[in-house]
């Protein structure tokens, strides 16, 4: 049998990195092919290839036997290709029936609201993909508005059903119901991509698994043939390096944590933290494997700085007290692109740089500031009036990094302080973090970077979903046991 | 006959509303779209002084009232120059319109300012016409008849076709609609030429219907009224009935209230639709949903 | 120094002005041939209204005149501006200002000048403040968007003026003229040189320059340009955003305000309800087109201002309607509206 559609010796490249080397994948009617890897493997490029947002720079796409182009998602949804994005695109102040209908290939012009409902409505009972189609879609929940997306697909007749890490935002429940639904649509012979970095889901709904390692396939197995220890072999590799373990001296405890996190759960959509229990004291580097996404208050539990309970504490009161945050996009979160890198710098605490009651800037003050915290950071001075937006990429890093550790902060915050940035710059990131150290400050890393948090971390912690699901120093680990932990391997259930 | 205090209220406030409610009607649809036209005011006005030269030159009012609706869709693809194909600043481009229409109008106008003419005929509906009191709604002129025939038109139109939804959801994500095969663009061209067409109607039945007359800047702000009116119904064409009815007829009750020499201040009683506009914008905020279009948000947000 | 934004002279500004001049020039162009059309004389209609405004000593201090409350109301849309708030209601926040020195004006009549005008310029400061900070405190606590309070409250704003001029502070001498009694003198801005340019000027001046400093100098300015460039960063580098949207929409109302106090004290000296030809909106377009540069300001409203006065010469001289005008300043904005992208 012939499979619907099949990549064959796909590479494709960006600036700087070779997303998809000479891959080859394909999918047949009726099964479950999932393509698993860490973050930055090159998952979503490769599909986004096959849904025509990008184009191959070698290799070719044959769909039925027959060798295609794919220009556009035009063309993809044309060929019957739909594709479930992490972010939806529904559109919320529509109903359900009027987001189908929207994507419908051949609508009439006088709409006939009921006949789409009647449709949905069918589908709905065939795949378990219960949901009203009178509901206007930013009443519904997440899982459910996956479920809109899904029928938007299978009411558009599309054949080949590509999912890009669908459970990223969704509850345990609502995961055992996708499930459900995969296994339903593979029943009526569909051709199902999953793409995941999550273990359980693969070794649950998948006939079929590729691995993907830094845009080359590690290995294509069926189910049966795989084994947890086998995938994370594949995703992380056979033989892992040993991470350079610096010798480091241990640093005397003084004074107490610097910072208590007691059952912190946080809110906002989707997956959150739970029950997160951390301790940092000064002088050591606190590693946090795992997802994490963004900084969102916490509703439970406390967060202690330095002794105080600043569960409460507005942004600009923690950071006075001695707290640093690098944010893992500084030029969209910490830097103002039309400010000079001066006044980036003053912003940094413009409380401590304003003079006469606010009336003036102390700009050789901040200057100063910046010079010292430059030199401190062994780093090269960077020019003072350019607006920082026209920074190169890893300048920004740098400035944000210099602007947040000059005022000398007790405990850093760092979430994935290294990711976009050339080989030079990561390094003194990391030597910047490490020197902070040295000096007694505590530092919180969250990072997907596995030698970065060997190499820097006197602790660490594994995330997966929300939870805290290891703990162990470096020296008494490997990498693949906190692979292992980071996706899921070894929780009963995922 | 002296006709009871209600019912003449009622009476004016149906006829004050009719040109609010097809501008407003108008200005539902291209909201709708996502665009917001501060430059109604001047779209009116073109129709008005259009139809108000034709009528004179022509005799005919169903030509005046042609030439109007004419105008105002013309003028009003000078915003969709502006807006959808240039990426102007939709706030500045829609008061420079307005600029626009108020000295182009006053221009045209000039040969004919203070002339009175027959204008738009009543229309008599038999029957209905003898009514005591309500009588006088029907012997109306074909405008007032065809205002919510047209308001329930606009409402199938949006909601029942595949072109509605699709402007419909131009104005919430364009990105979406052009994921789903239509072209943004496009689809504002026209939501702009067929507000201009009713932004047109509306002026003509100022000028010919009602005044009979023309005088510089006639409109007196009812453009600006019609976007208030839009904010009040919520973007919903059946509302906008009631809104135009309510602003409407605080004028009617204004006039009312002076002839009878009452002594409530008729400028409150003008506020009022504005304050009630502001405070059904007030009581549906705090819900997850704000019911302006989502791209039309970000216009008033200054994200666009 | 430090500041990126306070480029002056730098060369590309200079281009950048001169670019404009050129689209102004197309404007021009395209008026003339409307003027054309109306069978008119355009080289002596540019004629009659260069001559009788710039070129003539009296016809430029009734372009100064007309300024004032230009630039004023520029600044009560462009300061909000600095942080993305679109004010369309200075036409409101002038009347509102208006209405308060009316009241300080009647009601404090003996005292002498010296104390009155600082009361009513005080006054109408208020007025015009505290209209537009009620937009402020919606916008600021995410109710409703300020472009919509703002422009349904410029109604309102009439309206409660016309209520008072009507009633309850008519002038019971004028009949049937719907207006207040005229101020105490104590209570008129005094004017210069025979003319009628008064001392709103210097306070328009003032407001331009204390807003430039301090936009480019001072701790404030430099919080609100980051809010403006990027409130993400200015939230997490603790900048209380909030707090601004108040503060700027309360300062630049207030301007307005005094856009009003100016025109009711100095220019009518009594209040009515024509006292605004439309300030409010004309200053909402100067500021659009001037970026919120101040020099620009200056430039614009001068060029507004000629441009309307421009209007009561071509219906003296050349019998057209005088709003005729407005096409010319349509057709600027238009030239500019299709070049610019970004405000």
């Amino acid at each position: 049998m012939e499979p619907l559609v099949a990549l064959r010796g796909i590479a494709k490249s960006f600036p700087g990195v070779l997303a998809n080397d000479r891959v080859d994948f394909d999918v047949y009617p009726g099964e479950v092919h999932a393509l698993l890897g860490e973050n930055g493997a090159g998952k979503t490029t490769l599909v986004k290839v096959l849904y025509g947002f990008h184009q191959a720079d070698a290799g070719t796409i044959q769909f039925g036997g027959r060798v295609i182009q794919i220009r556009s998602p035009h063309d993809a949804r044309r060929l019957g290709i739909g594709m479930v994005f992490q972010q939806f695109t529904l559109i919320p102040a529509l109903t359900v029936v009027e987001n189908v209908a929207l994507f419908l290939p051949h609508l009439p012009a006088v709409l006939n609201h009921g006949v789409i409902a009647k449709r949905i409505e069918e589908e709905s009972a065939r795949y378990g993909l219960a949901v009203d189609p009178w509901a206007p879609v930013w009443r519904l929940s997440i899982g459910e508005q996956q479920k809109v997306e899904i029928l938007k697909l299978l009411l558009a007749r599309s054949r080949v059903l590509i999912f890009d890490e669908p459970t990223r935002v969704l509850v345990p429940h609502e995961i055992d119901g996708l499930f459900r639904v995969l296994a339903n649509l593979r029943e009526h012979e569909y051709a199902i991509v999953f793409i995941t970095h999550k273990l359980p889901e693969v070794l649950v709904c998948a006939d079929r698994i590729t691995v993907l390692r830094r845009g080359v396939v590690a290995g294509t197995l069926m189910r049966a043939e795989a084994t947890e220890q086998g995938l994370v072999g594949l995703m992380f590799g056979a033989a892992l390096p040993e991470y350079d373990l610096r010798r480091r001296e241990p640093i005397a405890e003084s004074g107490g944590p610097l910072l208590e996190l007691q059952q912190v759960d946080t809110g906002g959509d989707g997956v959150s933290l739970q029950g997160i229990t951390v301790t940092i004291a000064p002088g050591e580097i606190v590693g946090v494997a795992g997802v994490i996404l963004g900084l969102t208050p916490c509703i439970r539990g406390r967060k202690i700085i330095a002794g105080q309970d600043a569960t409460r504490w507005p942004v600009d009161r923690i950071r006075r007290s001695g707290v640093a945050f690098i944010p893992e996009d500084p030029l969209r979160m910490l830097i103002v692109p039309r400010l000079s890198v001066l006044e980036n710098m003053a912003l940094a605490d413009t409380r401590k740089y304003a003079r006469h009651a606010g009336l003036t800037v102390d700009w050789s003050a901040a200057r100063g500031d910046l010079e010292q915290s430059t030199r401190r950071l062994a780093q090269e001075m960077l020019p003072l009036a350019v607006p920082a937006g026209a920074l190169s990429g890893g300048n920004v890093q740098r400035l944000s990094l210099i602007r947040e550790l000059s005022t000398d902060p007790r405990l850093i915050i760092a979430l994935y302080p290294t990711r976009g940035l050339d080989m030079r710059s990561a390094t003194a990131a990391r030597d910047l973090l490490l020197a902070k150290r040295d000096r007694g400050a505590g530092v919180l890393l969250i990072s997907e970077d596995l030698g970065e948090l060997f190499l820097l971390s006197d602790r660490l912690f594994v995330l997966y979903r929300g939870r805290i699901v290891g703990a162990a120093r470096p020296e008494e680990t490997t990498a693949q046991e906190i692979g292992r932990l980071m996706t899921g391997g070894g929780v009963a259930g995922g | 006959m002296s006709v009871p205090f209600l019912e003449s209220v009622l009476l004016g406030a149906i006829l004050s509303g009719t040109p609010l409610l097809y501008a407003a009607l108008g200005e539902v649809i291209e909201e709708r779209a996502g665009i917001v036209n501060l430059g109604l005011e001047g779209v009116m006005l073109m129709g008005a002084v259009t139809s108000f030269a034709i009528t004179v030159q022509t005799g005919s009012a169903a030509l005046g009232v042609l030439a109007g609706a004419t105008a105002g869709s013309l003028f009003n693809l000078i915003l969709a120059l502006l807006v959808v194909t240039r990426r102007a600043n939709q706030l500045a481009s829609g008061l420079a319109l307005m600029f626009f229409g108020v000295g182009l109008s006053a221009l045209l106008g000039a040969p004919y300012i203070g002339s009175r003419i027959a204008g738009l005929n009543p229309l008599e509906i038999p029957t209905l016409a003898h009514l005591p009191y309500l009588g006088a709604l029907f012997r109306s002129d074909i405008l007032v008849y065809l205002a919510m025939p047209a308001a329930a038109l606009v409402w199938w139109g949006l909601f029942r076709t595949r072109w509605g939804l699709s402007l419909r959801a131009v104005g919430e994500n364009p990105t979406a609609a052009y994921a789903a095969g239509y072209s943004p663009r496009a689809i504002q061209y026209q939501a702009l030429f067929i507000a201009g067409l009713f932004g047109g109607i509306a002026g003509a039945e100022l000028s010919i219907g009602i005044a009979k007359t023309w005088a510089e800047w006639m409109t007196a702000g009812r453009g600006f009224i019609a976007v208030a009116l839009v904010i009040f119904s919520r973007w919903h064409p059946l509302r906008t009935v009631w809104g135009a009815v309510l602003f409407g007829g605080a004028v009617a009750l204004q006039l009312q209230l002076q002839a009878r020499g009452a002594s409530v201040s008729p400028f409150l009683l003008d506020t009022l639709p504005y304050l009630l506009s502001l405070g059904v914008v007030l009581i549906w905020a705090g819900g997850r949903h704000h019911a302006a279009p989502a791209s039309l948000g970000r216009v008033f947000e200054g994200t666009e | 120094m430090a500041s990126a934004d306070a480029r002056r002279f730098r060369p590309d500004s200079v281009r950048a002005a001169l670019r404009v001049t050129g689209l102004f020039g197309l404007a021009f162009a395209l008026f003339a041939v409307v003027l054309l059309a109306a069978g008119k004389d355009p080289i002596r209609a540019y004629g009659d209204i260069l001559s009788s405004t710039l070129f003539s000593s009296y016809g430029f201090s009734e372009v100064v005149v007309k300024m004032i409350p230009l630039m004023l109301t520029a600044l009560a849309v462009a300061i909000p501006a600095r942080i993305w708030l679109i004010n369309i209601g200075a036409e409101g926040q002038l009347f509102m200002g208006a209405l308060f020195t009316t009241w300080g004006a009647a009601h404090f009549a003996a005292l002498p000048a010296w104390a009155l005008l600082p009361l009513v310029a005080a006054l109408g400061f208020l007025g015009g403040g505290l209209w537009a900070a009620i937009s402020g405190v919606m916008r600021a606590h995410g109710w409703v968007s300020e472009t919509i309070s703002t422009l349904l409250l410029n109604y309102v704003a009439i309206f409660i003026v016309s209520f008072f001029v009507f009633g309850p502070w008519k002038d019971l001498e004028s009949a049937n003229y719907p207006q207040t009694p005229e101020f105490p003198a104590a209570a008129r801005l005094p004017m210069f040189f025979g003319t009628r340019v008064h001392l709103g000027l210097l306070i328009a001046l003032v407001a331009l320059t204390v807003y430039h400093l301090v936009l480019t100098r001072t701790r404030w300015g430099l919080e609100v340009r980051a809010i403006g460039g990027n409130i993400e960063a200015a939230r997490r580098s603790g900048i209380a955003i909030g707090r601004y949207i108040l503060v700027l929409m309360f300062v630049g109302g207030g301007l307005a305000g005094l856009a009003g106090m100016g025109e009711v004290s100095a220019i009518q000296g009594r209040l009515r309800p024509s006292l605004s030809p439309g300030f409010g909106y004309t200053g909402f377009l100067i500021s659009w087109i001037a970026g919120g540069n101040t020099y620009g300001i200056v430039a614009s409203a001068l060029l507004m201002a000629v441009i309307t006065a421009g209007g009561d010469v071509l219906q003296m001289a050349h019998r057209l309607p005088g709003s005729v005008v407005n096409i010319l300043m349509a057709l600027m904005l238009f030239v500019v509206l299709t070049r610019r992208r970004i405000p």
